[in-house]
């Protein structure tokens, strides 16, 4: 695999996982729709909104700082540097070596900092109320990613995506108890971090229920144009994650040639389409927890998790 | 060798001009200015001895009891923390510099009034003597040097501690501190001298050529984790650090915080990796046990504190806890022989630590900062300073994302290097080992998540929102110098992230000489930009590309989205529930306790048995809500309060000798003689 051609696919996946976030997300809100019997907007209208508030003029609170007009874009970079670390269609990324899943993890971990300090640069209740509830929700959703990631670290060898995807593909795991639990966590995990149904509802403006939306209240215009594209984005990430971890099949590995890469676009659309599809299932099948109950929710995804590692010990004497 | 000695030396005479001339007006200049200059020099000479390599430099001084002389000796490990302690030492004496001349501004023109430290008198002579204490327990080679620099480190902070009397608080602190640093000692004078039973040679060499049996290494384990982890700040032994570091000026709690808690760090590891030998595989577990603990307890009540150096102090103990995992984790891969891991364990600490006492110090010089522009530390009278503030807005920005482990900074590198550490735990041979660092990993992200969610707390209720009291509202920058200060670490704090691999390759000689292995040792030659040790986990990070490839999509980003967009702005009111008026104390913004409300519920409810008490007026009554919040520390009721009493108890029994005849005096002197004789009867015999 040459260093051009590596590169040349990072450049590709970048742009891939930019034009495919908005679709996931109409894709997302069409089944949805569908499922509660509404015939739904088009799957194409999350660019239409997008583009529709990028030609909005931006409405600033009188006090906001520098940063509040920064953040979109810091946050956004670092969701999209992370989405293009995840292998989707190939292994073979330029940018592989320079970032694990821990760095992965941190580089959200980011994102999120910067968006909760913007949530209170305005200095208003809902900016505070977002705050602090999402950094609640992180700081119990990051350890039980990080206890997956110790899982997966301990049967793969490694913590870097693309080596494990090379594993999973070469099916030399089997079906394991340890991995079955730490896909639930996963799964529990992404749904928390997404302000996804139960956690969060992405289409509340209700003030006693609202953690994500809170946050970003007060940005209008070309700045809520990037959180929202961020949302979608880091959706697609997640649900890239869990299929570059435990359904890595159809990804070009190295030495398959530019036609398998191709091969491996198509499989991770139809990938996502099924994903999404689970997703908006889950979602209509289920109602919205108190904001108090997710504590109970993420503290069970991080048991999960930790359980997943000891079994790994206790089954094989890894 | 002479070098460092002459230095300490000049700091002693720095000192003491400081203390004939603190009258004058260029005695700040004189103290500040020639401590930083000696601690330029120890740092260079450190730095340059660990790069150039070479023998250890020692240096036996005929002073000190008379048959033991003092040893002094400087190995690698001591270069390592002679670095840390001086880098720490120079922008302390920058940034107080600056501070000092603005308490003294401040203090001439309003005569008082403010919580500021303006009895600068008693800083300046102690100032030198704190740094020379620190530096003299590190290049000490025999346990009497050690003990007694130690000793004279915590008196001189103590001294410090004491120099803000006027503050109703402090002597409640100081007297805390003094009675910990009391126990600390005891306890480390008790380590060594189980030591050196053996053959009564107090010099390091002689102790580590005779290790001890097992169960008096299992008694020096348990006494260093003791002595060394009370001044450290590990939980439950951590009371005292909250009160006593935020009390001193804050250059001071820096170097407190940020270094001093960085030298008991050395003792722990002089003791556990040097001079016992071969560890047993428990100490590890014991030691690795603690520091998960005092990781998770220190940021949990970091995030209940409203004092920002407290909240410092507190999150400084999480730090340490982080620091004691990584020294168990190496403890546990020394003991079972995979020296690769226990090197790249010990690189992690040893990273963590040098990062610590960068960010922490940037932190405490933040809060100094914010201290001299609105006189108060409470935040919930700061708020909106990123406008009045701009330079110290970022500079402290720079220190809470570091502090929060985010990428591409240096808190990361430290954090991820751990991470490696801990995913090598199936080499281990033990279960109970495995399972217990898989339970402490989870632990240690636990508390890595909750200080980012504590740092957001810090940062955006001190700097960000809008001005909660009228001094918040009307502060100033804060000069020159103090912005300086704060720039230094803040700078290193981002090369350091982007470039970690020369730091460590400069730890290596202090490596090989505790584990006998480097972190990179095995692995193929790697360029000095990237960072990829030996592991079972071949895994690499690079921060450097990581930055690079950030700032490229930022720019297109930018590019793209403003030839697209609307570039239009207006500003406005943002809607504030019915409340806009112009007093501070009526705006409806988060405050900190309304912030750490849903992590206090979470997680606060059963160990601090957090309550939130509303008071609601009845319909039709016009006075305001109010929400109270009440919390009990554990260490206080667990530890604290019941050796308060005993020690109270038995102060209470020993009160009755002060009351006796003469006669029973001589029986009770003429008893402890027969017991005495009694007992060396029976041992020589």
């Amino acid at each position: 695999m040459t260093p051009l051609l590596a590169t040349l696919y990072q450049i590709l996946q970048m742009l891939l996982v930019l034009a495919l976030a908005p679709l996931l997300t109409g894709w997302v809100r069409l089944v949805k729709a569908r499922l509660v019997g509404r015939r739904g907007p088009s799957m194409l209208q999350p660019y239409r909104d997008l583009l529709r508030l990028l030609r909005k003029e931006v409405v600033l609170a009188r006090n906001a700082s520098w940063l509040f007009r920064s953040v979109p874009y810091m946050m956004f970079t670092a969701i999209w540097l992370a989405a293009g670390l995840v292998p989707v269609f190939t292994t073979q990324l330029a940018l592989a070596p320079t970032a694990d899943l821990i760095a992965l993890i941190a580089l959200l971990g980011s994102a999120r900092f910067f968006l909760a300090l913007a949530g209170m640069d305005t200095g208003t209740s809902f900016g505070g109320i977002g705050s602090s509830r999402e950094m609640m929700i992180a700081a119990l959703a990051e350890p039980a990613m990080l206890m997956i990631v110790f899982s997966v670290a301990i049967l793969v060898r490694s913590t870097s995506l693309a080596e494990i995807a090379d594993f999973m593909m070469a099916g030399a795991v089997g079906l394991r108890i340890s991995l079955a639990l730490a896909l639930i966590a996963l799964v529990m995990v992404a749904i928390a971090e997404n302000a996804r149904i139960p956690i969060d509802n992405p289409a509340t403006h209700l003030e006693l229920t609202m953690v994500h939306e809170a946050m970003v209240l007060e940005y209008s215009g070309r700045h809520l144009a990037l959180v929202e594209a961020a949302s979608m984005l880091k959706l697609l990430l997640y649900m890239a994650l869990i299929a570059c971890v435990f359904a890595p099949w159809g990804m070009a590995t190295a030495g398959s040639g530019v036609a398998a890469a191709l091969g491996g676009v198509v499989v991770f659309v139809a990938k996502l389409a099924v994903g999404g599809t689970l997703l908006a299932l889950f979602e209509t099948s289920i109602a919205k927890m108190r904001v108090f109950r997710v504590g109970e929710f993420l503290g069970g995804a991080l048991l999960l998790s930790l359980l997943g590692a000891i079994f790994l010990y206790v089954s094989r004497g890894v | 060798m002479g070098l460092v000695v002459s230095a300490i030396a000049f700091l002693f005479a720095v000192a003491i001009a400081g203390a004939v001339a603190k009258r004058l007006p260029q005695a700040s200049t004189v103290v500040y200015g020639g401590t930083a200059a000696a601690c330029a020099l120890i740092a260079l000479w450190a730095a340059l001895r660990l790069a150039g390599g070479g023998p250890d430099a020692a240096l036996v001084l005929p002073v000190g009891l008379p048959w033991i002389q003092a040893h002094l000796r400087a190995d690698a490990l001591s270069a390592v923390f002679l670095i840390v302690v001086n880098l720490g030492g120079i922008t302390a004496s920058l940034f107080g510099w600056g501070y000092e001349r603005a308490h003294h501004e401040s203090h001439s023109t309003s005569q008082g009034g403010s919580q500021g430290h303006s009895q600068d008198g008693p800083v300046l002579p102690l100032y030198p003597l704190f740094l020379a204490g620190m530096n003299m327990v590190l290049i000490a080679a025999d346990a009497f040097t050690f003990l007694l620099s130690w000793e004279f480190m915590s008196l001189a902070s103590w001294l410090l501690v004491l120099s803000t009397h006027r503050d109703p608080e402090t002597p409640k602190a100081a007297r805390l501190y003094i009675i910990m640093a009391s126990f600390g000692t005891a306890c480390l004078l008790l380590a060594f001298g189980v030591l050196a039973t053996a053959h009564g040679d107090y010099s390091f060499a002689a102790i580590r050529a005779h290790a001890p049996a097992a169960g008096a290494a299992a008694l020096v384990v348990a006494l260093i984790l003791l002595g060394a982890g009370s001044k450290a700040g590990l939980v439950p032994l951590h009371v005292w650090l909250p009160l006593a570091h935020p009390a001193a000026p804050s250059h001071v709690s820096a170097l407190m915080s940020g270094v001093m808690t960085k030298v008991a760090v050395y003792a722990m590891i002089r003791v556990l990796f040097d001079l016992l030998g071969e560890p047993e595989w428990w100490w590890g577990g014991v030691t690795m046990g603690f520091g998960a603990l005092t990781a998770v307890m220190g940021v949990l009540y970091a995030l209940m504190q409203d004092d920002v150096k407290r909240l410092l102090a507190y999150s400084t103990v999480e730090n340490i806890g982080a620091i004691v995992i990584a020294l168990g984790l190496a403890l546990v891969f020394k003991a079972a022989h995979t020296p690769v891991i226990a090197a790249l364990a010990l690189a992690a600490a040893l990273l963590h630590v040098v990062n610590h006492s960068l960010f922490k110090s940037l932190l405490f010089f933040a809060a100094g900062a914010m201290l001299t522009a609105t006189g108060s530390r409470d935040l919930n009278r700061l708020g909106g300073l990123i406008h009045r503030m701009p330079t110290t807005a970022v500079l402290a920005l720079i220190g809470a994302a570091a502090i929060s482990a985010l990428p591409p900074l240096n808190g990361f590198v430290g954090e991820w290097l751990l991470f490696q550490a801990i995913l090598n735990a199936p080499a281990l041979s033990e279960w109970s080992l495995k399972i217990e660092i898989a339970v402490v990993g989870a632990a240690l992200a636990l508390a890595t998540a909750l200080a980012a969610a504590c740092f957001v707390r810090l940062y955006g209720i001190a700097f960000l929102g809008r001005p909660r009291s009228r001094a918040a509202a009307e502060a100033l920058e804060v000069g020159r110098a103090m912005r300086l200060g704060m720039a230094v670490p803040a700078v290193l704090c981002v090369v350091l992230g982007v470039l970690p691999t020369p730091l460590i390759r400069l730890f290596e000689p202090a490596l090989r000489l505790l584990v006998e292995a480097g972190p990179f040792d095995g692995r193929a030659y790697q360029p000095w930009f990237w960072l990829a040790p030996t592991s079972a986990i071949g895994n690499s990070y690079n921060g450097l590309i990581m930055l690079v490839v950030i700032a490229l999509l930022s720019v297109v980003l930018v590019l793209g989205i403003h030839r697209k967009a609307s570039d239009r702005v207006r500003w406005s009111i943002p809607w504030g529930c019915g409340f806009d008026g112009p007093d501070p104390a009526a705006v409806t913004q988060y405050t900190a306790s309304s912030f750490g409300q849903p992590i206090r519920r979470a997680f606060g409810s059963t160990v601090f048995r957090a309550r939130d008490h509303v008071d609601m007026p009845a319909p039709g009554d016009t006075r305001p809500a109010r929400l109270s919040v009440t919390w009990t520390d554990p260490a206080w009721v667990v530890v604290v309060e019941p050796l308060a009493r005993a020690v109270g108890w038995l102060a209470e029994k020993a009160n009755r000798l002060q009351f006796m005849t003469i006669r029973r005096y001589l029986t009770l002197m003429f008893l402890a003689l027969v017991v005495l004789l009694v007992m060396v009867a029976v041992t020589q015999r």
